[in-house]
């Protein structure tokens, strides 16, 4: 595969705080990158460079391998969309799809026939004479895309654009982007802080937190094999526990010793164990490898999402079974539930459920971004 | 946005309200009473008519003497000197605003005040010090004396006028630009440069056309005052470049007060009409704001 863009050990800090810290990363051609933190990581500050709007105070930008340190934004082979849309007011819908074309002078009938058949592809056919002002959020949205596509660009760079959206409206157009994405072989950069919509969408993630990556993967390997806790948090539910990593392919940790599949570690090396809420199964309480009580059951719908004291670390177990609240139950780990990460700085600080409620979790999901 | 506010919205205006009808319409109306009216206040077109139609013999620059509308004549100067002095200000103004509302905030905040500060100033005390300025033995000429160069004369020509509008009016065009620029969303700006556009393509299809309602403004604000003042052409004039404003205050003077009124309608009736055509000429081009 192309290597379309190349970030080598971008540094950047605004008023002397770090906010983008030795970021090295590379973006293949055509594939669907994603960007993904929690709000203030830097993703936007990352993808502004990328568009020429920021400069990096060390490292260097490649674009299929020349250096574009210096290149203005109007003289780079990448578009955005940016995270309010920015839509010229001035401007309706056609001409706004239409101002890269005549920036560079494409002939009138070309202009037409070219807006015409993008305001197709993002199902604004009959909007061409419409204000932008009296469009909807999702019709800003698709105007936004097209005006960024209609010069074809090498490179879409997307900040958070389905923010704005409500949630079914969201889902629709996480659909549409990637078909899109699919049909013009464009490489798009996304940016967003829902990790959902980054699994679902695309074929590389790149994790960041405190102007660092923490991972680089597909978003099964994200998923299934973090590399430390504040991945494996950040990216699904998860329960991190503190563990022995006693030989390869066995760990132990609660009082028990368990099979993994995980090797390469020294003898005895302190290690975070990731267990998914999913991949526990529950078992009568002799039976169990492990024992606690319940403290909190909670209907989800298709499944009950129980909290489960274990020798008082709380842990989070996804079930369909139905078990009730003090109820005495044991569970049990398949090899490959279990997974093993190295120490890092986020030890400790993610993965216990012992302050956990829903309805917290649910403000501060809907409170957390603008 | 929300233009039909009704109920609530009213109270909190009502003092407003009020100080308008009694300082704003009372004596407009008043004016258009006086400018139909004759000494005895019986309706007349008379005021009107004279407007258009009294004549005067004027030396004509071969020697010649040559017979003109006397008043058509004058608002003609007027609207001369108002507009290039307009013009001129937003040749100066323009650029400036842009510059300011690219400075840091700091900066903006005090080129702000410095742009302010004169209009803190008593109007005819700014005059004045422009007179001692202009004047052939004045601070002009003895800074080019100094160097030794000719002394050059200003004062009582049209220079000296224009010199003094543009002074004097320059605030109202540059704030109002600077106001839009500084609220520009720079998202925007970025957009366009994104979308291809060099420094000059972006002032040139997204500032510019987005800075318009300002322009507007500032033209507005600086031609009705420049086209209808009367002091600065007589100290910075020497009294030869009569003004509409001039024959305003005159007539006033001599107390005709019917005919003075006719002007002041007839001035007021020209220059809502240009507003209005510019108004309704940027509504349809811009018909988001
Ligand atoms: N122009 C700027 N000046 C100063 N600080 C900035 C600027 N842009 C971003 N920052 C800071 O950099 C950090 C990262 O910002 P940003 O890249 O926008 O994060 P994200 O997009 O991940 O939410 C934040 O703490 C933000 O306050
Ligand atoms: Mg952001």
């Amino acid at each position: 595969m192309k290597k379309i863009i190349e970030l080598k050990n971008i540094s950047k800090a605004f008023d002397g705080e770090g906010v983008l810290n030795d970021i090295s990363l590379y973006i293949n051609d055509n594939e669907f990158i994603t960007l993904l933190g929690p709000s203030g990581c830097g993703k936007t500050t990352l993808l502004r460079m990328i568009g020429g709007f920021e400069h990096p105070d060390k490292g260097d930008i490649l674009f299929l391998g020349e250096r574009i340190n210096d290149v203005p934004p109007h003289k780079r082979h990448v578009n955005t969309v940016f995270q309010k849309y920015a839509l010229f007011p001035h401007l309706n819908v056609f001409e706004n799809v239409a101002f890269p074309l005549r920036e560079c002078k494409v002939p009138k009938d070309e202009i037409n026939k070219k807006v015409n058949e993008i305001l197709g592809l993002v199902m604004l056919g009959n909007f061409a004479g419409r204000s932008v002002t009296s469009l909807s959020g999702g019709q800003q949205q698709r105007v936004a895309i097209a005006r960024a596509l209609i010069s074809h660009p090498r490179v879409l760079l997307l900040d958070e654009p389905l923010g704005a959206l409500d949630l079914k409206l969201r889902k629709d157009m996480q659909q549409e982007l990637k078909k899109i994405q699919q049909s013009t072989g464009i490489t798009f950069v996304f940016v967003t802080h829902d990790q959902e919509e980054a699994l679902s969408m695309s074929d590389t993630i790149v994790v960041l937190n405190e102007g660092k990556i923490q991972q680089i993967g597909t978003p099964a390997d994200i998923y299934n094999e973090p590399d430390n806790a504040f991945v494996a948090d950040f990216i699904g539910e998860s329960n991190i526990i503190d563990g022995v990593m006693l030989e390869n392919y066995k760990v132990s940790f609660s009082g028990h010793t368990f099979e993994c599949l995980d090797k390469g570690f020294a003898a005895n090396e302190p290690v975070d164990v990731v267990v998914r809420p999913e991949d526990v199964d529950i078992v009568a309480p002799e039976k169990g490898m492990l024992s606690g009580t319940v403290t909190q059951v909670t209907f989800m719908g298709v499944h009950n999402e129980i909290i489960v004291d274990i020798g008082g670390f709380k842990w989070m177990i996804q079930t369909t079974d139905s078990v009730n609240v003090d109820e005495h139950i044991g569970i049990s780990l398949d090899p490959d539930a279990i997974h093993i990460m190295k120490k890092s700085k986020y030890s400790g600080m993610f993965g216990d459920y012992s302050s956990y409620s829903n309805e917290l979790d649910e403000l501060a999901d809907a409170g957390g971004e603008e | 946005m929300n233009k039909h506010k009704k109920g609530g919205a009213f109270l909190p205006l009502a003092p407003y309200s009020l100080w308008s009808v009694l300082f704003i319409v009372v004596p407009l109306i008043f004016v258009a009473y006086y400018a139909f009216t004759d000494e005895a206040f019986r309706f007349t077109t008379e005021n009107i008519t004279r407007f258009f139609t009294a004549t005067s013999n004027i030396q004509a620059e071969d020697g010649t003497m040559q017979e003109v509308r006397t008043y058509l004549v004058i608002f003609g100067r007027s609207l001369k000197l108002a507009v290039i002095s307009t013009f001129i200000c937003l040749l100066m103004g323009y650029p400036m605003a842009y510059i300011m509302a690219r400075a840091k905030e700091r900066t903006q905040k005090i080129l702000v005040t410095l742009i302010m500060i004169p209009m803190w100033m008593n109007f005819l005390i700014r005059t004045y010090a422009w007179m001692t300025i202009l004047q052939d033995t004045g601070i002009i000429n003895n800074i080019l004396g100094f160097f030794g160069i000719q002394p050059i004369h200003i004062i009582g020509t049209e220079t000296a006028v224009i010199i003094g509008m543009v002074y004097d009016y320059f605030p109202y065009m540059i704030l109002p630009i600077y106001s839009i620029m500084a609220k520009m969303d720079t998202k925007l700006l970025e957009a366009a440069r994104d979308l291809g556009c060099n420094s000059f393509g972006v002032l040139r299809r997204v500032i510019f056309p987005l800075s318009l309602p300002g322009v507007i403004s500032g033209i507005t604000m600086v031609l009705i005052p420049s086209i209808s003042t009367f002091y600065i052409s007589q100290k910075l004039g020497n009294g030869k470049f009569f003004l509409i404003g001039d024959a305003i205050e005159g007539q006033y003077i001599a107390n005709n007060l019917h005919f003075a009124a006719a002007i002041a309608f007839i001035l007021m009736v020209i220059l809502l009409v240009c507003m209005g055509v510019v108004k309704y000429f940027t509504s349809k081009t811009y018909g988001g704001e």
